[in-house]
């Protein structure tokens, strides 16, 4: 039973978008992945406008004295399971922010991130890759 | 013994959500070629569904569980019976009860009315928006599609679907009169809005209102949700099928179906989605005045 829903889990996922203060960039790249060159859902991944829809957490942005109170609530109202993907460099150690007056402390110290595509901005098909092999390692066990 | 059999598997639940499946995959996999994409693959609704059976079940602090978790069954169970009743009617039309138009019309609004108390019971500002929009919508289109309804009702001088059905099988389909013509294409209009897709899915409107009433949805309640509305996406256009144009085989039932099916994803993949404003303008105005020079040509006989 476990294993078909894992089945289930890794062929329908339902992708929420939270930019946690990033530059725009790389939101824009998450786009991408949706347009007809890349387009994700073929694997059945879909944007969803709801945290409660979701299966997986794109984080992008820099955590900083706002937004890192909010992604953190956000994360607790995800169903789970669940995953978080950090995206771009700055979701995945602060980029060039990191030593910023409002930089309070990278994104996998507020939550638990299962995934960090880095890049600035990381190419559309560097996220195809990074979630392939979430989907790798959560097959794996 | 086969009534449960009816009720559980042919032609009520297994029946309509297996081609209610299907049809939301053609209905994606058609709009994701329009826009050059290739698409889910064929199996996407089932993942989509077992995925949501194994997922955490969220209630919303301050609201009545009960309300809020029960509603989508009640959408469910009544698009059950409205399947039983209208493919019973189609296979075999002497087996029907009397009134049983009367009752499938009451079934078909449940589960509007079960999206509206999920909506309302969820607490959340865009659920109740997408809620009383919901509201407004029924209150627009269900005049027309009474009056749409009224035309086979007309010629067949019956308010039993199997009466109905086997008018049609003797005299010729509704569809072959003018007033056919007319009534079909304001049942169409009325079904895209009953169906609340595009143009008319301004319930759940994506990027405005996220995802309307089924926002606070998940799990389980989801999953019974998106079901309701695969399924709505089968019976409804079939229920047109056994009142304009009803075919004597099964499968020739499907195809009149699937016909629909198209005209219904043309529709949505061509138009803009419009405002609520303009939408509750065009039933009351457009639609129902197409339907109502339906009935009049029905009550002379065209
Ligand atoms: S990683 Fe680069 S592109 Fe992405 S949000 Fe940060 S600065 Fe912008």
């Amino acid at each position: 039973m476990n294993k078909l829903i894992l089945k289930a889990l890794t062929k329908s996922i339902n992708v929420y978008h939270a930019a946690c203060s990033p530059c725009n960039n790389c939101d824009i790249e998450i786009l991408d992945c949706l347009t007809p060159r890349y387009d994700l859902e073929r694997f059945g991944m879909t944007l969803v406008g709801s945290i409660r829809h979701a299966d997986a957490m794109l984080v992008t942005g820099v955590p900083n004295m706002k937004t890192a109170k909010r992604i953190k609530l956000v994360y607790e109202q995800m169903p789970k399971p669940a995953v978080v993907i950090a995206i771009g460099s700055c979701a995945c150690g602060g980029n060039l922010f990191r030593n910023s007056y409002n930089f309070v402390k990278p994104l996998d110290e507020i939550i638990p991130v299962n995934a960090y595509v880095t890049g600035c901005p990381p190419k559309p098909e560097a996220m195809i890759m990074g979630v392939v092999k979430l989907i790798k390692a959560l097959k794996a066990g | 013994m086969t009534t449960l059999y009816n009720i559980l598997i042919f032609p009520g639940f297994l029946f309509a959500a297996l081609i209610g499946m299907l049809a939301s995959y053609i209905d994606r996999k058609v709009t994701a070629r329009i826009h050059w994409r290739k698409g889910p693959p064929l199996l996407q609704p089932v993942y989509d569904f077992v995925k949501l059976m194994g997922k955490e079940i969220i209630v919303p602090a301050e609201t009545s569980a009960l309300a809020f978790l029960s509603a989508p069954f009640f959408g469910l169970s009544a698009v059950t019976v409205v399947s039983v009743i209208v493919w019973k009617g189609l296979i075999q039309p002497q087996g029907s009860f009397v009134g049983d138009l009367i009752v499938v019309v009451y079934l078909l609004t449940i589960p509007s009315i079960a999206c509206i108390i999920g909506g309302f019971a969820s607490n959340n500002p865009l659920a109740s928006l997408g809620a009383s929009r919901e509201m407004k919508l029924i209150l627009s289109y269900e005049m027309p599609f009474l009056l749409s309804i009224l035309v086979p009702v007309i010629k067949s001088e019956s308010i039993r679907i199997g009466d109905i059905v086997s008018y049609q099988l003797v005299n010729g389909a509704v569809l072959h009169s003018y007033a056919g013509v007319l009534a079909f294409i304001s049942g169409v209009l009325c079904v895209q809005a009953k169906l609340s897709i595009a143009p008319f899915d301004i319930p759940e409107a994506e990027q405005e209102i996220i995802a309307g009433p089924a926002i606070e949805y998940s799990g389980l309640p989801l999953g019974i949700f998106k079901l309701t509305k695969w399924m709505m996406l089968f019976v409804v256009p079939s229920f047109l099928v056994a009142i304009f144009m009803p075919a004597v085989t099964v499968w020739g039932n499907l195809l009149r179906y699937a016909a629909i099916l198209v005209i219904i994803i043309l529709i949505k993949n061509t138009n803009p989605r419009v405002r609520i404003d303009q939408a509750v303008r065009f039933f009351w105005t457009w639609v129902s005045a197409i339907a109502l020079l339906a009935v009049i040509l029905a009550l002379v006989g065209l």
